[in-house]
């Protein structure tokens, strides 16, 4: 049986509201810089940047134009943690953003929202208006003086790419969601060529934390250079499911432990772009310096069969590239080629090898971070379970 | 179409430009809007945008092939999503998939005949702990059943059935 766990065991639900907000304004732009970066946060959705940095970068950009994007995008498979945030802790995403727009300098907001996420937004409208007659968005926000800041709710149109920032900034005026080159990075030249900080929903709700519970708090937690919490999206073949919160740093094992996962046979760690962790690995640490994640985790029983988990990740990433470059838009392609022989029972150990081969190129050569990753799975699957995949019996389709 | 109807799209059109701004960053809001009421882009729609905000149909088109949620072909009244992720497979998705088909009549990427249903396949949906997942326009079903589809499939022949003629944007999904 599944048991959905309980959010309101979550740190966002004992931080009050517009607590954030009020420290924050109450402190100079470069204070409250200094805070998010002495805290150790790094990006919730997946890369793992220094949020401090990038804010800095951005507060020094010298523009009369600057805008704060909320990447509401979530569409790693696997992933719904933004989901239950923004249902029940949109406030404090929107303190978040409210934040980064003072310290930076923007007047500006925009919460770019998945297309599947639809049904969220008259309830997000509606906080957004009840926050604008409060006067916690708005002119002089808070009352302070020559603060002005307002957000505004963008939909996306069903494209899993647009989570990559730049891409999200090509929809967001008007363009196909194809990745740009980077640098420049969006801090110098984003949103209508004026620097911009896109951070994940969830980034911004520890933000609001952190300012009301101190750098310190935050940074005493979780691992040296992972600090903090971080909500983990679970599902799979596992007792409780649901979203949990958990110190960076966590082990596989104990993760698996406080889900009811015990006798998995795998874990995927960062969904279908992140990494398949075997059994006899499950003492690594979920970090950014060992195996990162933006939150996704999905459990494998001892029954399931590692390979139509491959195919299923290798049909998901032809689906969603957006075709801009060859290594991702051939080379997904012809490992899914690989893993139907393989299926059939008709995959050579040689040519297998020069399918890694590939999906390494595809690593190197991709030209942003879905080619980048999606051989990730593919790769530790036959890493660790050539025994399951090769020499298969043929199937009927 | 007729001439009317075209006056009238055109106008729509125009309006949801002056709502979301006449510069390129308006070009997907007001897609979006024509989506949800019309269910396609029709190649008249897109003149009509590329004109307004003053670039080529071109471009237009561009967009409308690149994302999912917009699209070129007639859909439905309903678009049923199915997901077919990996939490959502190991959930039993291929059974609600065979149950939409007998319960429709069609297969995926397909409209039924009266012009009510679209039946497609999706990705994660975000309700990876409560699968299978199916959206039915905006609206979000999950732990859906075998069982479940087709009292699913009844509510909205009885919603629609409440509202036809009444001008599509009323879709009450
Ligand atoms: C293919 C692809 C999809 C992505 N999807 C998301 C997403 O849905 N949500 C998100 O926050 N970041 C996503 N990212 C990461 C963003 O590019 C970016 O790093 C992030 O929004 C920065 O915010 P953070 O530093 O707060 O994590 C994606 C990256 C790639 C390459
Ligand atoms: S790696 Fe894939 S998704 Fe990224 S730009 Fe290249 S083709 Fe597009
Ligand atoms: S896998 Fe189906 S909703 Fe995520």
């Amino acid at each position: 049986m599944i048991m959905p766990t309980e959010t309101n065991q979550l740190t966002f639900s004992k931080v009050p509201i517009n607590e954030g907000m009020k420290s924050a304004l109450q402190k100079d732009r470069g204070e409250i810089i200094a805070m998010v970066s002495q805290s150790g946060l790094k990006g919730r959705g997946g890369a793992g940047f220094p949020t401090g940095i990038k804010w800095n970068l951005a507060a020094a950009a010298q523009d009369d134009q600057k805008f704060v994007v909320c990447n509401a995008d979530e569409g790693e498979p696997g992933t719904y943690k933004d989901r239950v945030i923004l249902t029940d802790y949109a406030n404090l995403v929107f303190e978040g953003m409210t934040i980064g727009g003072y310290a930076i300098g923007a007047r500006k907001g925009i919460l770019y929202l998945r297309a599947e996420y639809t049904y969220l937004r008259s309830f997000l409208e509606d906080l957004l208006e009840r926050r604008r007659r409060t006067g916690f968005l708005g002119q002089n926000v808070m009352g302070k003086r020559g603060f002005d800041f307002d957000i505004e709710i963008r939909m996306g149109a069903g494209a899993y790419v647009c989570g990559e920032e730049t891409a999200l900034i090509e929809s967001l005026e008007g363009q196909r969601g194809e990745p740009r080159n980077r640098p420049p990075f969006p801090v110098n030249t984003g949103f209508m060529g004026h620097p911009t900080i896109v951070n994940n929903v969830e980034t911004f709700a520890w933000v609001t934390c952190i300012l009301v519970k101190g750098a310190d708090w935050f940074r005493k937690i979780g691992t040296e250079k992972s600090t903090g919490l971080k909500l983990f999206s679970v599902s799979g073949d596992c007792s409780f499911s649901g979203v949990f919160e958990f110190p960076m740093g966590i082990t596989v094992a104990e993760l698996l432990e406080r889900v009811g996962g015990i006798g998995a046979k795998a874990v995927q760690v960062g969904g279908a772009s992140g990494h398949c962790v075997p059994a006899s690995e499950f003492d690594r640490t979920i970090a950014f310096e060992d195996v990162p994640t933006g939150g996704s985790i999905i459990v494998f029983g001892p029954d399931r069969d590692m390979l139509a988990v491959a195919k299923n990740f290798m049909e998901f990433f032809i689906d969603e590239s957006c075709g801009q470059c060859t290594p991702c838009r051939e080379g997904n392609e012809r490992l899914l080629e690989g893993i139907l022989m393989l299926e059939q029972g008709r995959c050579s150990m040689r040519y297998l090898r020069e399918l890694c081969a590939l999906g390494e190129t595809m690593q190197a050569a991709s030209k942003c971070g879905l080619g980048q990753s999606s051989p990730n799975a593919f790769l530790s699957i036959v890493a660790h379970f050539k025994d399951e995949i090769l020499g298969r019996a043929p199937v009927a389709d | 179409m007729l001439v009317s109807e075209r006056e009238q799209l055109r106008e729509n059109i125009e309006q949801w430009v002056a709502q979301y701004g006449s510069d390129r960053s308006a070009l997907i809001p007001v897609l979006q809007e024509v989506q949800r009421k019309y269910h396609h882009i029709s190649e008249y729609v897109m003149q009509v945008v590329a004109d307004t905000l003053n670039i080529h149909p071109v471009e237009v088109y561009g967009v409308v092939s690149f994302y999912s949620f917009i699209g070129l072909r007639p859909k439905g009244r309903f678009i049923i999503r199915l997901c077919r992720t990996i939490s959502c497979a190991m959930q039993g998705n291929n059974r609600i998939a065979r149950q939409l088909e007998n319960d429709l009549g069609i297969h995926f990427g397909e409209t039924t005949p009266d012009g009510n249903f679209t039946l497609e396949w999706a990705n994660c949906l975000g309700m990876c702990d409560r699968g299978p997942a199916m959206l039915v326009n905006d609206r979000i079903f999950t732990q859906v059943t075998p069982e479940s589809v087709h009292e699913i499939l009844d509510e909205c022949r009885k919603a629609f059935g409440a509202h036809t003629f009444q001008g599509e944007e009323t879709c009450p999904l």
